[in-house]
């Protein structure tokens, strides 16, 4: 048994102990040790999660490197961990997010000036908020391995306790007097939110425990039910799987967010630093999406198919309701927030149209919107510190004085509207294609969703970028090395992935066969299929 | 020899990303670079075509497969590109004029601090447009498609600091976007009527007959709309026509870009690259038909109304592309003509940009024709080529826009019936109306007295002549617009070089070729004395008078964008407006009494980890709550 899934997770959640521990003080050097010691363990981590994923052999069993522990045995709670493809990918985006999440926040946690007294107001600021970051790493990253139900819930609630703090702690500079309430009411509502859809999961968990036991099943380990389901060795009744798939799913659906259990994710990705905004939407919500996929598809198949038309109406609704709401938007942050509950719709209807272009879609888009949008909303995030000001109304003709910031926040937009050759095109088409086969109205209307981002994206970009240079712009330095190291690896990243997913799909599409297989479904046949050489070699 | 296909577009797009990315250091010589890699492309191109010219008709279609670009069950999509004659007659075209007007954008832009930015954005969108003639599928082609959007955007947008250049660009993508959407219905529909969106398995390849023959009529005339929708975006037809007269905000060689070798040719190409589709869906067709033909009227209208040179060309763009689309909606009768009518006038519209944007040059970018006047005197290089242009476009015998136009109306004709007499007689007054406007252009800026104005600096214009680098692709351009025509007709070379992709009918026409000829030259005559007697008689008035109201909707472009923000934008915004305020106080609003109810429990939420430890504690007792009620619960399911 390889320690390496273990490992993986404990780094970053001993680096969070150790980084917390680093001796207080207001000194600069005592500041930039503790951030140097923060960015070395998630290096480390970044590349123990990228051995996971190169380990991971495609067409071997269901999940590898699996390690297991006993934990609570009177419930049969076990510690165990094991990656297919999908939590493989996710957990490699994670890491690969959080040291420039870091990067991005080097100063959004140093303390303010000092006071009158000569004191400052919380000396240990910077250790707090850099051991935050990499509590929510060290958890997410165990929500992405685990192979146990009840394990999974545990993180799964848990990383709301540093993601709470993240969010009512530390806050951007934009915000005047009335921000300190702003935030700590934004970081209420998403605890109430997620709080709420954790206690219904809980009762779900708990009854899935109690039927599974009743049945022989006094299990938390996921291969064993989800197996026990697939060869009706495990059965639920109608109502029960129905009622239990309904619990996990509300869970997931207020975390990815689907309409309309959206409306903390704005608040909360206003209110947050830009690097808080990104672990909230490309990091902390991926375990929503990714949870849909592996719990609700592998434990309620038949349920997931009940309700699988109407969760697709649902993300439907929030694909075009999220892309109107970000044109109206006067706060940039507020907008990458709308954009992206819209591309959130598009994941949800990945999964569910139940297709493997669309669950492959809907995996490889997890990964393309945290890349896509942690460049934009980081870019987006340089610039508000700039300027001092969320307002997209404070911003004109920053292309002229800062063309390489203008210039990233331009690809970015991009990439949000998913131009091909950018990574998120490959993704949105696939979920577009795969729902299409299946469900030809709902993939038509989605479609529209194409023409909604270019609008919101563009009208940013035009609003904030082009035109005469505004006042407070004049003086706006361009990025700055340590900005530019953040923005450049994201941007190659999405070119690469644009132009050559193909070392993700490989990744991805066995783990989606299997995840289909359990469900039971097929793809839809084409009425009159082609040979599809397409002139090359055939793969 | 296969392998040249991808470099074609290598080369501009290494050039692209050499300038973005090189830096100051190559503001010296980028645009040079950017020239040179042009031209490589070109040379490139007629490697291939020597190469195409020697083997067999019926064997020209050579494919070269990279990689696999997205590989997903059941969904393949390849990096793989295809060169038969169609793609090789576009790459040519692409690449010549292309590089053309990247010699005299070193001129024009000379002075322009982002010369080497410019540049950059030449070279992608030649890469763009190369990528989108060479794929081999729909989904590919797709790629190239956003990519030229992305190009015109940023070239449409050059001068951004001007709020009209950035609002130009940005309508242009998104309009243009809403093209894309039904690019993506078709190929989604391919993809579950065929699953593939290959061009060989659907459309077939060298006298295979393709998947398109099994589908139902119905999908394929689906299908078939959905491409005319986007073919519409790009090649800007009605009703997405709109973004055109905008996008002349860009540097001039941009506009001699998007609308004589990119950009709204490749509506036409889609359309023709698609004919194993439209042939079998005739209702398709019939659409493609009248969309060509309400455009071809509809910006000939509007370039007659237009003050500004450039705004008046870009009628006369719309109108030409209108007449292709046209040829392209009546099948085999029409698909070689509609491409041998975009080759003529991918040179003599070029030839005609770049002319008014060397007038422009010398006349302190002045673009209202009303105050020019006179110039032939001042510049006469940019006169003779300009007035050569015009010959061509107007269909003056023996030109080349008078063989490709002249075969366009033939084919309408010869559609047959009363369609085949409607649609003749829409090209045919469309003859007329070109000949109208584009004699009033010529008049108004080259002959009479001068009407020149000085510019907002108090600067009087002091036309000259304009350098080298600018003059000699306008000769170059000229010559292409004299002889080109003529070399295509000859012999039918032009239809039968095409013809193994595109098929070829004679259609029945109830006139013969030779009174379509004379009537064509009759109508265009007409036009020209008409506009003679109009702006060449009498002297022209430097402010614009009233004008009869269909005068006044023509220059509001036929109302297009007040029809546009009364339907879409007013209700637009309405609606946007009333979802955010739904969004924070209906929707939000239960959960915020909610957190109010808490908050008020437990006093003001003064402090983060107040809120923090009520709330967790309430779900600490919540959650007890809910274990003891579930195990209850699920035991008795």
């Amino acid at each position: 048994m390889s320690a390496l899934l273990s490992a993986t997770c404990a780094v970053p959640a001993a680096g969070a102990v150790l980084t917390a521990a680093l001796p207080a003080g207001s000194s600069e050097s005592r500041r930039r040790a503790t951030k140097a010691v923060a960015l070395g363990v998630s290096a480390v981590t970044l590349v123990l999660a990228a051995v996971v994923a190169a380990r991971f052999e495609p067409h071997g069993d269901r999940y590898q490197l699996t390690e297991s522990y006993s934990w609570i045995r009177s419930f049969g709670i076990t510690f165990s961990l094991g990656v297919d493809g999908i939590g493989a990918v996710l957990a490699l985006l994670t890491a690969v997010l959080v040291p420039m999440v870091m990067l991005a926040s080097w100063h959004d946690a140093d303390p303010g000036p000092a006071g009158p007294d000569g004191t400052f107001e919380n000396r240990r600021r910077t250790q707090a908020f850099f051991a935050l970051i990499l509590a929510v790493e060290a958890m997410v990253i165990v929500s992405f391995y685990a192979t146990d139900v009840f394990l999974f819930y545990v993180f799964f609630e848990a990383m709301l306790i540093p993601m709470y703090f993240l969010i009512g702690g530390f806050g951007d500079r934009a915000g005047g007097p009335e921000s300190a309430r702003q935030r700590s009411y934004a970081a209420v509502k998403f605890l109430l939110y997620n709080l709420l859809g954790g206690l219904v999961m809980l009762a779900a968990v708990i009854g899935l425990y109690v039927v599974a036991q009743d049945q022989g099943f006094g299990t938390f380990d996921l291969p064993t039910l989800a197996s026990a389901v697939a060869d009706g060795k495990l059965q639920l009744s109608g109502t029960a799987e129905k009622a239990l798939f309904l619990g996990f799913f509300f869970a997931f659906a207020v975390k990815a967010p689907l309409w309309p259990l959206h409306t903390w994710l704005p608040n909360a990705m206003g209110e947050a630093t830009a690097g808080t905004a990104v672990l909230i939407t490309a990091v902390v919500d991926k375990v929503g999406t990714f949870a849909m996929l592996r719990f609700c598809l592998g434990l309620f198949p038949h349920a997931s198919k009940t309700f699988a038309p109407a969760i697709l109406v649902l993300a439907l609704v929030g694909i075009v309701y999220g892309a109107l709401l970000a044109v109206g938007q006067k706060d940039i942050k507020r907008l990458v927030a709308y954009a992206s509950i819209s591309h959130f719709g598009f994941i949800i209807m990945g999964i569910f149209a139940l297709t493997s272009q669309g669950q492959s879609g809907a995996t490889l888009y997890m990964v393309n919107h945290g890349l896509s949008t942690a460049a934009w909303m980081l870019v987006a995030g340089f610039l508000i510190s700039r300027r001092g000001s969320r307002l997209i109304a404070d911003y004109g003709g920053v292309q002229k004085v800062a063309p390489v910031l203008a210039g990233t926040f331009l690809i970015g937009s991009l990439a949000t509207l998913s131009l091909p050759g950018l990574a998120p095109f490959v993704s949105e088409f696939l979920v577009l294609v795969g729902t299409f086969t299946r469900y030809p109205a709902i993939g038509i209307v989605a479609t529209f969703g194409i023409v909604l981002a270019a609008l919101y994206a563009l009208l940013l970009y035009q609003r904030t970028m082009t035109g005469p240079v505004k006042d407070g712009v004049r003086t706006m330095p361009d990025l700055k090395a340590r900005e530019l190291a953040v923005v450049a690896p994201l941007v190659a990243l999405t070119v690469l992935l644009g132009v050559y997913p193909k070392p993700l799909t490989d990744l991805v599409n066995p783990s989606v066969n299997a995840t289909l297989s359990q469900v039971h479904e097929t793809d839809p046949a084409p009425a009159h299929p082609v040979a599809a050489t397409s002139g090359g070699e055939q793969k | 020899m296969n392998s040249l296909i991808p470099l074609l577009v290598a080369a501009p797009l290494a050039g692209a990303a050499l300038l973005l990315l090189g830096g100051r250091a190559l503001d010296r010589f980028g645009h040079w670079l950017a020239t040179a890699l042009a031209a490589l492309s070109f040379g490139f191109g007629l490697a291939l075509f020597s190469d195409l010219l020697g083997r067999d008709a019926e064997h020209r279609t050579v494919t070269k497969h990279l990689f696999s670009w997205i590989p997903v069950n059941g969904f393949q999509a390849d990096f793989t590109f295809r060169l038969d004659q169609l793609s090789m007659t576009f790459v040519l075209l692409i690449t010549g004029v292309g590089t053309l007007i990247h010699l005299y954008s070193v001129g024009y832009m000379a002075h322009d601090e982002r010369r080497r930015r410019f540049f950059a954005y030449l070279n992608l969108f030649l890469a763009a447009m190369l990528l989108l003639v060479v794929a081999d599928n729909y989904l590919l082609l797709y790629f190239g498609w956003e990519g030229v959007g992305l190009a015109s955007y940023l070239l449409i947008g050059f001068w951004q600091h001007k709020p009209s250049a950035a609002t130009a660009a940005k309508k242009a993508f998104i309009v243009n976007r809403v093209g894309d959407m039904g690019l993506s219905i078709a190929i989604m529909l391919m993809f579950a009527e065929f699953g593939s969106f290959a061009f060989g398995p659907i459309l077939g390849s060298e006298g295979a007959a393709g998947g398109a023959h099994q589908a139902s009529e119905g999908k394929l005339t689906a299908i078939g709309l959905m491409l005319l929708l986007a073919a519409c975006g790009k090649s800007a037809q009605v009703p997405l026509q709109s973004w055109l007269g905008d996008a002349m905000e860009g540097p001039t060689p941009v506009s001699a870009l998007i609308h004589a070798a990119t950009m709204v040719t490749a509506g036409v190409y889609l359309i023709t690259r698609s004919s194993a589709i439209f042939d079998l869906a005739p209702d398709a067709q019939t659409a493609v038909v009248v969309v060509g033909a309400v455009t071809l009227l509809f910006g000939a209208i509007v370039g007659c109304a237009k003050d500004d040179i450039k705004k008046a060309l870009a009628g006369s763009t719309m109108s030409q592309i209108g007449y292709m689309v046209l040829a392209a909606g009546l099948g085999p009768i029409g698909y070689a003509f509609a491409i041998m009518h975009l080759v003529t006038h991918g040179f003599f519209k070029a030839g005609l940009f770049l002319g008014a944007g060397s007038v422009m040059h010398g006349m302190n970018d002045e673009v209202n024709m009303r105050h020019y006047g006179g110039l032939r005197k001042y510049m006469p290089v940019t006169f003779v080529t300009f007035g050569l242009g015009y010959l061509a476009i107007i269909g003056f015998p023996g030109l080349s826009g008078f063989f490709s136009k002249d075969k366009i109306i033939e084919a309408a004709f010869a559609k047959g019936g009363t369609e085949g007499w409607i649609l003749g007689l829409c090209a045919l007054v469309g003859a007329a109306v070109t000949a109208f406007y584009m004699t009033r252009v010529m008049v108004l800026t080259f002959f009479g007295e001068k009407r020149w104005q000085p510019d907002e600096e108090g600067n009087a214009p002091h036309p000259h002549e304009s350098p080298k680098t600018m003059t000699v692709p306008m000769v170059l351009l000229a010559f292409g617009s004299v002889f080109a025509g003529g070399l295509f007709a000859f012999n039918d070379s032009f239809l039968k070089w095409l013809e193994p992709v595109t098929g070829h009918e004679e259609g029945n026409s109830p006139l013969a070729p030779l009174t379509v000829t004379l009537l064509t030259t009759a109508c265009m005559l007409a036009g020209v004395a008409l506009a003679y007697l109009v702006y060449g008689r009498s002297p022209v008035p430097v402010v614009p008078p009233v004008g009869s109201p269909l005068t006044r909707a023509a220059r509001r472009d036929l109302l297009q964008d007040d029809f546009n923000h009364a339907v879409l934008v007013r209700p637009g915004s309405a609606l946007t407006a009333t979802l955010v305020y739904f969004d924070s106080r209906g929707l939000d609003g239960f959960v915020n009494g909610l957190a109010a109810t808490i908050g008020g429990l437990s006093g003001r939420l003064r402090r983060v980890q107040n809120g923090f430890v009520r709330s967790y504690a309430l779900s600490m007792f919540g959650g007890t709550l809910v274990l003891v009620a579930t195990t209850l619960l699920m035991r008795s399911v």
